[in-house]
């Protein structure tokens, strides 16, 4: 099956600023794909040039087949759009904005009351579009970008700005439209929303992607390190610690060990070693790397600077 | 083609309704002026039917008319610059929704207004105009309607280039307000300084004020051919101009 987004060698710039260099990558169908980066790493410009909003300067684009410039109406039929900070008219009501959007399509195969049930909508359907809350605001967003059933979902930064309750809420939506065969595009620059969302994540920073896998095996590529912290008050427990194969470090702070070293057996062979050896423990704590590691590993500083 | 237009001009007018001080910036405030300025003149000359040409009979029903025409216009400079600012223009082309099916729907919820507002100025100001005034009320109205909507291209034009939503408004009516002291309102074209007559010709709201003038006197349309092709040829020009500069975000 052809993946269902092709990105080429696409570069867009604005003026003298490069916003994307040399970007490429692929989508296939039925993932959650996100493009992970700090703000004003390229996320948005290379999801504008995707949906057709941007012709970028060079480079070639095809999604579900179609060149997202010359056949932007046809794709746009195709496709569902949440744009990042987009707003509606203030006064327009949540109905009339589901049914302005579904007039715009031929085919009609989402019902709109049911997706505002769904996104939890139902008792604001009245209700002018400035008056609802930040999660109200994007849960309208995305029953606008699902109104046209489509085959493929662009999420710009959806959950900006929302409380983490929200913010779970609106995941759980996302994993839905998974669920029910379609393709997802995301960006985002929270890197739990990545980890916990995306199948596949692309790194991009400066306009360029550094990498793209799974979360987990970017983990395990960039990250081999594992860390332990026990507790314990057993005199010879340094000694035991560091004779475990394949610890690099153990540094104490009182009765607090922290161990470090590489590979998933680690875990493992500490755990052996304290129950060979009967040791009483009052805690412990394994600390896996994640996604911001990573991050922090290939570009040198945090996602957050 | 047109898939959303009419959904999508239904809307814009409930919306602009929804918003209390623009719907009655733009439909009471012209009516008022013309009361206010119709009490005002009326009063000057007497209560007799007032002598045919007067300003109260010809020039202040064609001032208050472009006043509609203007705050229309200014009120589309505003909520474009409004929309844009939002990323709601952003967020509508995002769509199957065509860029001029966007704005012809803003169009034609101005130029409904202008009618709107027209109407019920007439209504209010019979009054003022007993007998002896028989203007054709409907060509009037196309006659204010082929203006507005060339007035209405100009707005596209200022919209285009506003940097921001704050300056929309104060911007077009600089550019728009002064151009009622030279379009032969109140003082004829001919008797202008030359260089102000240049001016005066090249601005779209003279040929609107000639336009506007004659049909309400009576005149045939053909006597304003010219008129309202200099009108066309304003529309054509800022509407070629907007769509190489106007942006969306």
């Amino acid at each position: 099956m052809p993946p269902v987004i092709q990105v080429s060698g696409v570069r867009k710039t604005y003026g003298r600023t490069v916003a994307v260099d040399e970007v490429s990558f692929e989508v296939n169908e039925g993932e959650i794909f996100g493009l992970i980066g700090p703000n004003g790493a390229g996320k948005t410009t290379t999801m504008e040039c995707i949906e057709g909003l941007r012709t970028p300067d060079r480079g070639t684009i095809s999604v579900l087949g179609l060149d997202p410039f010359r056949q932007v109406y046809q794709l746009q039929a195709r496709i569902g759009v949440q744009l990042q900070q987009a707003q509606l008219q203030k006064r327009i009501k949540v109905w009339e904005a589901l049914d302005l959007w579904a007039s715009l399509y031929h085919k009609k195969a989402i019902h709109a009351e049911r997706l505002l049930e769904s996104l939890g909508l139902t008792d604001k359907r009245d209700a002018w579009f400035m008056n609802l809350s930040g999660g109200q605001k994007q849960r309208l967003f995305i029953a606008l970008a699902l109104i046209n059933d489509p085959e493929v979902v662009f999420l710009d930064e959806l959950t900006t700005g929302l409380d983490p309750q929200a913010r779970r809420a609106i995941w759980e939506l996302v994993r839905n439209i998974r669920k029910r065969g379609k393709t997802v595009f995301l960006t985002t620059h929270l890197m739990e929303e990545a980890e916990r969302l995306c199948d596949r994540v692309a790194i991009i920073e400066h306009g360029r992607i550094i990498d793209i896998d799974r979360p987990d095996k970017l983990v395990d590529r960039h990250c081999p390190e594992r860390t332990i912290v026990i507790a314990t008050n057993d005199p010879s427990a340094e000694e035991r610690f560091r004779s475990i194969p394949r610890v690099e470090s153990v540094t104490r702070s009182d009765s607090r060990f922290t161990i470090s070293g590489r590979g998933d057996d680690l875990v493992t062979s500490v755990i052996h070693c304290l129950s060979e050896n009967h040791m009483a423990v009052g805690d412990f704590r394994t600390i896996l790397p994640n996604l911001e590691d990573v991050f922090l590993k290939l570009t040198g500083h945090s996602i957050r600077e | 083609m047109l898939v959303g237009l009419w959904k999508l001009t239904w809307i814009e007018i409930k919306i602009f309704l929804r918003e209390p001080l623009g719907a009655i910036g733009t439909i009471v405030v012209p009516v008022v002026i013309f009361l206010g300025l119709g009490r005002i003149f009326a009063r000057g000359r007497g209560p007799a039917a007032p002598s045919p040409n007067s300003f109260v009979h010809v020039g202040l029903p064609v001032l208050a008319s472009l006043l509609i025409a203007v705050s229309a216009v200014l009120s589309l400079v505003t909520i474009i610059s409004i929309y844009r600012e939002g990323g709601i223009l952003k967020r509508l082309r995002a769509t199957p929704l065509r860029p001029y099916t966007i704005l012809t729907a803003h169009v034609l919820v101005k130029l409904l207004l202008t009618a709107a507002t027209l109407v019920l100025m007439v209504l209010a100001g019979k009054r003022y105009y007993p007998a002896g005034v028989h203007a054709p009320l409907f060509s009037f109205t196309i006659a204010l309607l082929i203006s507005t909507w060339s007035i209405l291209s100009i707005g596209f034009l200022i919209a285009s280039i506003v940097p921001t939503a704050r300056f929309a408004q104060p911007i077009g009516a600089i550019i728009f307000y002064p151009m009622f002291g030279f379009s032969g309102l109140f003082t004829p074209v001919a008797s202008l300084p030359p260089v102000l007559r240049v001016v005066s010709r090249v601005l779209p709201l003279t040929y609107a004020v000639s336009l506007l003038q004659g049909i309400w006197n009576g005149q045939a349309w053909s006597a304003h051919f010219g008129d309202v092709a200099a009108l066309a040829l304003g529309f054509v020009l800022c509407t070629a101009i907007s769509t190489k500069v106007f942006r969306w975000e």
